[in-house]
This record gives C-alpha cells, sequence and structure tokens, in this order.
C-alpha cells in the first residue's frame, strides 16, 4: 500500500539549496535595511558603569547606537512550558539589556546600527564601555550549589551495592560543548507600525512568534516569524535568543529594516551551549552479571539567572533491568550564558557516563560487553512500570556484533594488530525517547491538479519539506512533483518544535487526517458542483483514488480527476484541517506504553603509539527507530550524529578562561569538531519494526539516537586498543601519550 | 574592522616607497602589503591589525617559479602555495616542502595563500586574536595572558616571559630544514637573509616577529641545490586528522651512506616561537648509525631546552616522538 513512504526520496528542497536559492534568514534583504551588531561585555561579572557612545555615533552612517536607555521598553516572557501553539519557552529568560548587571562573558550591552554591516562593526568597536569588574566564577570542577534532587528511585541502591560482589564506582566528565551549525543566529526584522515580521533561524516558529509577541509587548497576531530554510541548528536555535528582540526592538524604534546576524564568536557566549555535566556512576552486579544496583548522581553547570537541567537520567530508568536504582540531579551556577539543549540533551552526556560505566563492569566481570547487555534486558520500563510500546535492542546488539564481526574481537588490551597499528574494538548501547508534540497541518486540492500541505513546523536540514510532501503525496495518491509542501510560517497551522525526534511523529496523524478531511470535502464537492457527473448522488457513494473520484466498486480509472469538480465549483480548492495530540514527553496524558528508539555502536579505532595517534577507523551503528520514512534522509541522520559524535569524543570543548571568563577559543580553528579526514567507514543499519503504538505509520524520530552512546562506545574502544580509560572527554593525545 | 586605503600597484618601487612611510614593518604597522590575504584580512578583521594602506602586490611580476643555474630553485613572493606544492620540481627534489604545505590549512586556503606570507604568517594565540585581552605582542607592555591561561597549542622552545606563541607555519619548518634564503628589496636595495636569520626570538620585544624593516618587500625565496642522495620528510601531528595547526611537526632532510648519517637537516614546527632549527640534534646524528637510539638521542638534544607551560608539558615527549617518527620514515 505505501509505495512512497520507505522509498529512498532525494530532497524535494535540494535544486533549490544547491543552486543558492533558497533563502536563508540573513539572505533576505529589503529596502531601506540597515545592519545592527551587538557590542559585547569583555568582563564576565560586574557592572555597566558607563557607556560613551560619544565617537561611534558621529561615525560615517551610523544611525544609532542603542543601550538600557533608548531601546524601548522589552518585557521578559512569562513561560508557558506546555508544548503546542501556546508555548512559551526560552532559556536566557532575561530581557537584552534590562539592567547593567553582568553575568557572563560577552552578554550584549549595547547594539550599533548604521547603513553597512562594516559601518556598524565599526561602531560597535567605538563603542566605549566601563565597568565595575568581579571575580567571574568559570570554575570547571562542580560542586553542587543547589539542593540534590532524586529523578528517579527504586528498591535500595545503597544497600545493594554495599552487599555486591562485583563493583564499578567511577566520575565521568563531559566539558562543556558549543552548537557550531554552519548557519549563524541571524534575524532580520520588520516593523510596519502595527505588525512585526521576523526573519529567523528558528526550530519553533511558533513557540518564537509567542515569545517575541511578549517580549515586544504587541498580541501574537501582529508577530510573524519565517524560517524558510536552515542550515542546522542541533538544539540551539529551539528557543529565541535576545538577539531576536534586539533586532526587532531596533526596527521599531528606528522604523527600518533591521539585520542582525551574530559572530562566530557570539555563537560560543549568547546563543546557548551543551553545559559541562560531572557524573558519579555506581553500578553492581552478581558474579554472573546481573545488575543489582545502578546509581547516577549528576551536576551540571547553568547560568547565573536560570536554571537549565541537562536531563542526564533520561534513559537510564528504563535502559536496563535493574531492581535498585537511585538517579540525582544537582545545579552549579557559573558566570556563563544559559546552556540550552543539545541534540541529545541529557541521554547522550547520560549514555556516555552509563555505558562507559557498563563496559568497565564488564572487564571487572570478565563478561563480553555485548553478553551483559543481553543478559540485563528488561521486560518492561521498569522506571515507569510500563510495557515498552516497541523495544528490539536486543537485535540491535545482535546484528551490530555480527556485522562488525565482533566475534573476531579478542578482549586482551593492545591484542589486535592491522598493518602495524594497533587496534580497539568497543561498543555502548543508546537509548532515546520517542513521542510527539501536538502539532495541526492543512492539506489542500486545488484547481490545477496539485495539491498544498502545509503546517507551521520547520525544516532544519534533516528533510522535513520531503517527508511532508511524501506523506501528503501517498496519501492523495499524487506524485510528489504535484505536491507542494510549505513549512516555516507563523500563518501557516501551528506545528511542531523541530527537537526532540518528535517532528516527524508529529507531522504524521496531523497530515494524514488533513488529506483525508480534503478527500471528503472533495467527494462532497463532486456530489453538489454543477453540471457534475455525480451530481444528486451520495458522497458515501464515491471513492478517490490516486487523483481520481469514481463510485464505489468501480475501477479508478473510470473515474474524473479531482480538479475538474473543482472547476465545476468554480473554487480554487477544498481543504481539509488535520491535528494530532501530543503523546510521551512532549505530552498531556499519561502514557500506557514506554516509547523509545534503541540502537547500538561498534567502534574500531587504530592507535600508533609511536606517534600517539589515535583514529576512529570503522563505526557500524544499528539503530530501531520504528518505520524509516526516508532511507536516504535517515541514513544521513544517523551518519550526521556519528560524525558528531565522534567530535564530541575526540575534539570538542569549549574552554573558559579562568581570569575572564571568556570562551577563549571561540571560533572554527581553535574549537575542534570533526573534519571529513577524520570520518571512516560508516555502516548504518535499521532494524524495522513499526511502533503502531505511537502513530499509524510506526515512525519514531532519527534525528538524536545517532550521537548517543557515540562516545562511550569510543572510549570504550580506545580503552581496548591502549588501555587507558579515560573518563574525561574529549580523549586527547595527552591522555593517551604514556 | 577600520576603514583603509586599498592600492593595486604593479610596480615594486612604488610599493616599497608606500611600505617606507610605515613607522614599523612589525605589529602595528600603518602600511600592509596584501597577497592571498589570508592572515592579514583576518586579522583586520578581528582589530588585530589596522593598517591604513593596504597594498595589493598581486600583479607584481613574482608569481613564478624558476630552476636557477646552479641546480637550486627561485621561488616567487607570490606564488601560491597550491602551486607550490604541486610543482614538479619541488615534488621531485624538495618533498619536505611539498608535504609541509599541503599538511597546512584547506584546499581554498592554500590556494590563495603565497610564499611571502607564509614566512609572515602570524601566531594563532587565542589572546593575541583577542583584543580585549592583554599580549606583548599585539599591545606591547600589556602583559601576556597566555602564559598563565589556555596554553595549550603555544611554543615550548624559544619562549620568554613576554611571550609563548607558536609559529604556526607548516611552511617555514620545511624552509627552515632546506635552509632556505629568503630574498628582500627595501628602500636602500636588495639584500639576501638565510632564514634562520630572518624570524626573531620573542624576547623582551615579541611585537618583533622577523628583520623585515619598513617598506621591505620579500620578492622571492631561494633554495639550494638538494644534497645529494638526500631524502626529506615531513610529518606533522595534530589533535584531528586535517586542518589544524600542528601540535608537533618535524621536517627532517637526511643523507645516509653505509649504514650512517652524514648529513641532516632537522626543523621542528608547532612546538618554536619561530621555525625551530635544531643543529643539535644535527650534530647528534651526523656520523651515527641509523636506528631508533640515534634518532632518539638526536631528538632529546632537540628538545633539552624545553620550557612547558601549565597545559602543553605533553608536547616535549610528543615532539620527539615526531621527530624519531620522521627520521624513521626518511630513512627507510
Amino acid at each position: 500500500m505505501m509505495s512512497v513512504i520507505g522509498r529512498a526520496q532525494p530532497r524535494v528542497d535540494g535544486p533549490l539549496k544547491v543552486s543558492g536559492k533558497a533563502l536563508y534568514a540573513s539572505d533576505h534583504r529589503f529596502p531601506g535595511m540597515v545592519y545592527a551588531v551587538p557590542v559585547c561585555s569583555t568582563i564576565a561579572n560586574g557592572e555597566i558603569q558607563g557607556i560613551d557612545t560619544s565617537a561611534a555615533s558621529l561615525m560615517p552612517g551610523v544611525h544609532a547606537i542603542f543601550h538600557r536607555e533608548n531601546i524601548g521598553t522589552l518585557f521578559r516572557a512569562t513561560v508557558n512550558h506546555e508544548f503546542g501553539a501556546d508555548m512559551v519557552h526560552l532559556d536566557e529568560t532575561r530581557a537584552p539589556l534590562e539592567d547593567d548587571v553582568i553575568r557572563y562573558y560577552g552578554q550584549y550591552v549595547a547594539l550599533a546600527v548604521a547603513d553597512t554591516f562594516e559601518r556598524a562593526m565599526a561602531a560597535a568597536d567605538a563603542v566605549k564601555v566601563t565597568y565595575r569588574s568581579l571575580q567571574p566564577n568559570v570554575d570547571g570542577q562542580l560542586a553542587p550549589e543547589t539542593n540534590r534532587k532524586t529523578e528517579s528511585e527504586r528498591g535500595d541502591p545503597a544497600k545493594a551495592f554495599g552487599e555486591a560482589e562485583v563493583r564499578v564506582d567511577q566520575t565521568y566528565d563531559l566539558p562543556p560543548e558549543t552548537h557550531n551549525p554552519i548557519e549563524l543566529h541571524a534575524s532580520v526584522a520588520l516593523w510596519d507600525g502595527t505588525t512585526f515580521t521576523l526573519y529567523e533561524t528558528s526550530q519553533g516558529v511558533v513557540n518564537h512568534r509567542n515569545v517575541l509577541a511578549q517580549m515586544l509587548g504587541v498580541s501574537k497576531e501582529n508577530v510573524r516569524v519565517i524560517t524558510k530554510f536552515m542550515g542546522s541548528g542541533f538544539g540551539g536555535k529551539l528557543w529565541p535568543w535576545t538577539q531576536s528582540a534586539l533586532a526587532a526592538a531596533a526596527a521599531r524604534q528606528l522604523d527600518k529594516p533591521v539585520k542582525l546576524v551574530v559572530s562566530r564568536r557570539m555563537m560560543f557566549q549568547n546563543v546557548g551551549h551543551r553545559p559541562r555535566v560531572q557524573q558519579r556512576i555506581r553500578l553492581s552486579a552478581t558474579r554472573d552479571g546481573r545488575l543489582t544496583s545502578l546509581r547516577q548522581d549528576w551536576v551540571n553547570h547553568t547560568s547565573i539567572l536560570d536554571d537549565y537541567k541537562e536531563n542526564c537520567g533520561e534513559a537510564t530508568p528504563q535502559m536496563y533491568s535493574v531492581p535498585n536504582l537511585r538517579i540525582t540531579s544537582a545545579l552549579a551556577r557559573r558566570n556563563v550564558g544559559s546552556p540550552s539543549p543539545m541534540r541529545g540533551p541529557g541521554a547522550v552526556p547520560g549514555l556516555w557516563a552509563t555505558e562507559s560505566a557498563m563496559d568497565e563492569l564488564a572487564l571487572k566481570l570478565g563478561i563480553d560487553p555485548v553478553e551483559l547487555r543481553l543478559i540485563n534486558e528488561p521486560e518492561l520500563d521498569e522506571g515507569l512500570k510500563i510495557p515498552f510500546s516497541s523495544r528490539h535492542l536486543k537485535e540491535c546488539l545482535t546484528t551490530g556484533a555480527s556485522r562488525f564481526g565482533w566475534a573476531e574481537r579478542d578482549p586482551r588490551v593492545g591484542s589486535m594488530k592491522r598493518d602495524g597499528l594497533t587496534l580497539g574494538w568497543g561498543m555502548a548501547g543508546c537509548s532515546w525517547q520517542a513521542a510527539r508534540f501536538p502539532c495541526a497541518a492543512a492539506v489542500e486540492l486545488r484547481d490545477d491538479g496539485t495539491a498544498r500541505v502545509s503546517c507551521a513546523t520547520q525544516d532544519i536540514g534533516t528533510g522535513t519539506y520531503t517527508i511532508v510532501a511524501q506523506l501528503a503525496g501517498e496519501t492523495l495518491g499524487l506524485p510528489i512533483d504535484k505536491v507542494e509542501a510549505v513549512l516555516g510560517d507563523t500563518q501557516l497551522p501551528a506545528g511542531p518544535l523541530s527537537g526532540g525526534s518528535a517532528a516527524t511523529a508529529a507531522v504524521v496523524p496531523a497530515v494524514l487526517e488533513a488529506a483525508g478531511k480534503a478527500i471528503d470535502a472533495l467527494l462532497a464537492l463532486a456530489t453538489t458542483a454543477p453540471g457534475s457527473k455525480f451530481a444528486g448522488r451520495k458522497a458515501a457513494d464515491l471513492e478517490y483514488t490516486s487523483g481520481r473520484v469514481h463510485p464505489k466498486g468501480e475501477p479508478a480509472t473510470s473515474g474524473i480527476a479531482f480538479e475538474t469538480f473543482l472547476r465545476l465549483g468554480n473554487l480554487g480548492a477544498v481543504s481539509g484541517l488535520g491535528s494530532s495530540e501530543g503523546c510521551g514527553a512532549f505530552g498531556t496524558t499519561k502514557p500506557k506504553f514506554s516509547s523509545h528508539s534503541f540502537g547500538a555502536h561498534f567502534v574500531e579505532v587504530t592507535w600508533q603509539p609511536e606517534i600517539a595517534r589515535l583514529r576512529v577507523s570503522r563505526v557500524v551503528t544499528v539503530i530501531d527507530a520504528g518505520r524509516i520514512l526516508n532511507p536516504l534522509a535517515g541514513r544521513n541522520q544517523i551518519e550526521g550524529a556519528v560524525v558528531m559524535g565522534i567530535g564530541m569524543s575526540l575534539f570538542e570543548e569549549t574552554s573558559y578562561d579562568q581570569r575572564t571568563g571568556a570562551p577563549i577559543n571561540s571560533n572554527l580553528a581553535d574549537y575542534i569538531v570533526a573534519a571529513n579526514a577524520d570520518v571512516p567507514a560508516l555502516e548504518v543499519h535499521f532494524v524495522e519494526y513499526p511502533d503502531t503504538k505511537l502513530n499509524a505509520l510506526g515512525a519514531r524520530g532519527i534525528g538524536e539516537i545517532g550521537l548517543a552512546g557515540v562516545a562511550a562506545a569510543i572510549a570504550n574502544a580506545v580503552y581496548h586498543a591502549t588501555g587507558v580509560r579515560v573518563r574525561e572527554l574529549p580523549i586527547t593525545i595527552e591522555d593517551l601519550l604514556t | 574592522m577600520q576603514s583603509f586605503a586599498f592600492i593595486r600597484t604593479e610596480d615594486a618601487s612604488t610599493a616599497i616607497a608606500s611600505g617606507a612611510k610605515s613607522k614599523t614593518a612589525q605589529q602595528g604597522a600603518s602600511v600592509r602589503f596584501v597577497a592571498g590575504g589570508t592572515t592579514l584580512i583576518d586579522l583586520m578583521k578581528l582589530n588585530v591589525e589596522r593598517p591604513e594602506h593596504v597594498i595589493d602586490i598581486n600583479r607584481l611580476p613574482l608569481d613564478r617559479i624558476e630552476p636557477l643555474a646552479d641546480g637550486g630553485l627561485k621561488i616567487g613572493a607570490t606564488v601560491r602555495n597550491s602551486d607550490l606544492a604541486n610543482h614538479a620540481i619541488v615534488q621531485r627534489d624538495y618533498p619536505v616542502l611539498s608535504q609541509a604545505i599541503l599538511a597546512g590549512a584547506s584546499a581554498q586556503l592554500r590556494n590563495m595563500a603565497t610564499t611571502g606570507g607564509n614566512l609572515l604568517q602570524r601566531t594563532r594565540c587565542m589572546y593575541f586574536r583577542d583584543t580585549a585581552s592583554a599580549c606583548n605582542k599585539r599591545e606591547p607592555g600589556t602583559g601576556c595572558s597566555a602564559i598563565f591561561g589556555a596554553n595549550r597549542t603555544l611554543a615550548i622552545l624559544g619562549t620568554s616571559e613576554h611571550c609563548i606563541a607558536t609559529n604556526p607555519s607548516d611552511m617555514n619548518v620545511a624552509m627552515a630544514a632546506l635552509e632556505a634564503t629568503i630574498h628582500v628589496q627595501g628602500i636602500n636595495g636588495a639584500r639576501s637573509i638565510p632564514i634562520g636569520d630572518f624570524h626573531l626570538l620573542p624576547g623582551s620585544t615579541p611585537d618583533r616577529e622577523t628583520v623585515l624593516e619598513p617598506g621591505d618587500l620579500i620578492t622571492h625565496v631561494t633554495l639550494a641545490p638538494p644534497a645529494p642522495r638526500s631524502r626529506s620528510f615531513y610529518l606533522k601531528l595534530r589533535d584531528r586528522a586535517s586542518y589544524e595547526f600542528a601540535l608537533a611537526s618535524a621536517a627532517v632532510v637526511v643523507t645516509v651512506e653505509g649504514g650512517r648519517v652524514t648529513r641532516a637537516r632537522i626543523a621542528l614546527g608547532g612546538v618554536g616561537t619561530k621555525p625551530w632549527r635544531s643543529t643539535e640534534a644535527e650534530a647528534l646524528l651526523t656520523g651515527e648509525p641509523v636506528g631508533e637510539p640515534t634518532f632518539r638521542r638526536a631528538a632529546n638534544a632537540a628538545l633539552r631546552d624545553a620550557r612547558p607551560q601549565s597545559q602543553n608539558g605533553f608536547k616535549v615527549e610528543l615532539a620527539k616522538r615526531c621527530l624519531v617518527h620522521a627520521l624513521k620514515e626518511a630513512t627507510l
């Protein structure tokens, strides 16, 4: 039945992107547009004493230098964490320029606006700010300052640990990591005296609209947010950041379109990051490898004003069968900008620690690490005490082992060699919650024989346009080139955030329902349109098949093309509106099933001790994410995530200067991410078991699962090659140069 | 970035006369020559360089690679790195130079970067590039932020209490091992400078990086004929597999006769405040049997004076292994 779904469909937006016709936020330009460049604080803790704009104001082409006293009123937004059309969420809650207190390095203190970007930069440089400076705290040792909170608990883990035969008790550190999509954050703001139109790079245009309406003090109807294309976000663009409000406020003050593009340096200061996380993991087991207790106590840094919790226990309660478990969290305040979700928030740092600890436990037990995980496979979600909707982790482990050749592994450290190189083989399991956001979508059948499907969600580079067009085309029986997919505009039916790997799952039921309703409207029209062959018949006697209307029981080829009825009725289109409720972590109702994606990574590293050179040489990843709607886009997601995992494991770390609090490696030469040459052969395999308890097609999201577990698999392989157990990422040359 | 006058010239003497109007040819110069622009424009955007006049020398006839009568090679100052690395004579006679250039930057940058510009490549020290930080190289007398700051990538050889910035160039390391000669045209005529004398140690004046004076224009570089029966090799070690500056690198040019090293030229990169020629290592190698013990002694000698900082102690051992491995590769 499903001919388009599951097919390797190339991106419908591909030609626009490779020909440069796809307009990203900062590509938009308007008559009279001016350029804004923020002035960033050069201290991380203290107070502004004075801002001297006299020289900057007089520079050529300068329209204004905005600061606290002349930017106009900017409010804080009242947050509403409930996902959906009324959601209001942001991670930095303070309105920009609200007071003179500096709480992190690079905080915006003023905004220079000029007729060219270069002149605005020069003017921003010429603004003289004086500070009363205090010692910032960016300490990497995170003693929790606020109370420890229990996140999940069962049994008596302390007692079980005390009585256990085999134990692991280790602490695992993850440094701050910065989202570095190629497309910088950018806002182009237009104000017409009543309404703001904001071209943004947003993973959630509806929420962005809701937040900005409150900050600007206008009604929601008077803010339109548009994100047509995105050069990736990785979670960093889920929520609005302060530059958006600044650009809009400047547009209102000057009555001109304003463009504000955040610099790469500001990306490290002002628009979120994955926080530093320290996790103590305690595991205990019987001699035959059954887990008897698991404790995970984490602390993550957060900003001075906002409580960002990196939910490291996201996967832990359900990952393995263990009768005694306790997970606790704590925050440590630092003079840093607010952290924000980064791809796989919580689960990715959490699994780095727990899957490393599982490897250490396997070593102590003398049990193969794949076997240890198989032994501890649970029957149900022991955290929520409900069954899984669909769980095939065991098959991921065994399929991965077989595809990788794991049976050939000699567990002795440094024992495996090839071409003069020492090999290390490591593996880890992974998991990511499957959920869906509330969603509305519209489908139209138009008088030119085409269809239009629309939803105020976004394509963040992951293929949402293509999936939506595939879905609508499938349901309407139309080829994909007859379907126009329209996204990324708050004037469309309120769609979901592109995040949490939950967008696709949300869009599927809404589009299916909308298409069904559009067909119903068409059939009704066929019975009433003047001159219709089916005039006077009951709609229930008619059927729609592949663009044609025909009486039930007669072949579709005998039917009449749907556009005929639109012409007869003198209608441009018939339409249907569909919607779906949220469920799982992003819904409101208590779930009956525990829904997650699962997977396993098998990694080979090569090690050359004579020059301390470590490279990842092979990765086999097996993912259980339900039905894969588009294998091309799906594989692309997993491969990209594994590459990101190589960066997380071996390279990435935002370094704060302890004296100034500055993220000092704030550029792509000093903040090292994986380059093409670091990417080995990647094999991705999907075990496809449609999760129909989640949605009709059985599709779960795949944006995040691919990154979870990679770091542990690499660290485990590094231990196998070198005998060095690294518990603080990234794994660097100096860790291994023994 | 501040406004500047951009002047395109087709005549070297005009460029030199304009350059001579600057008070210095070092940090803070008011007149700068631009060829590929891969360092200068970058630093201008960061306000680290703020020249009032930028003179485009791309139209000067300095873009040729010519064999010399003595068997050496003359390389014009504006020859692009990619052209130099892929030149047949360079690949045949000076493979270390080709390897070093290709180990650096990206293909796009190498297509723009030039021989003269690479000789003058500025440090990647993060504090030098950040005008909010104290830096003696950028603003003499303000102090060195790196010594008690982020110094993992910085130098362990040739440092001073005022500056520990690394010379980031790969090409310079190969040029040092090849004992290149740099030819300069100034207001008082032409002169030639051995590469070992071209770059300065930071001492108490880290803002002075080379012996160039206002108006001095690098016109070309010459290489002596390759030493008979010599073999050369460049090895670069870094965190990721490409597109990153060296944590340690080694350029070696060695001649082996009867199992013994008869001539060696050794330079290290990523560890020195200038391209780091090690005559100590060369002396220890000469006359000695090929093999790891000899190479290790040479490496120990090359790093004997290393003064690591809080985060870069690993570079001492890394540089040693780098040199030993490069020597092994060159003597296989």
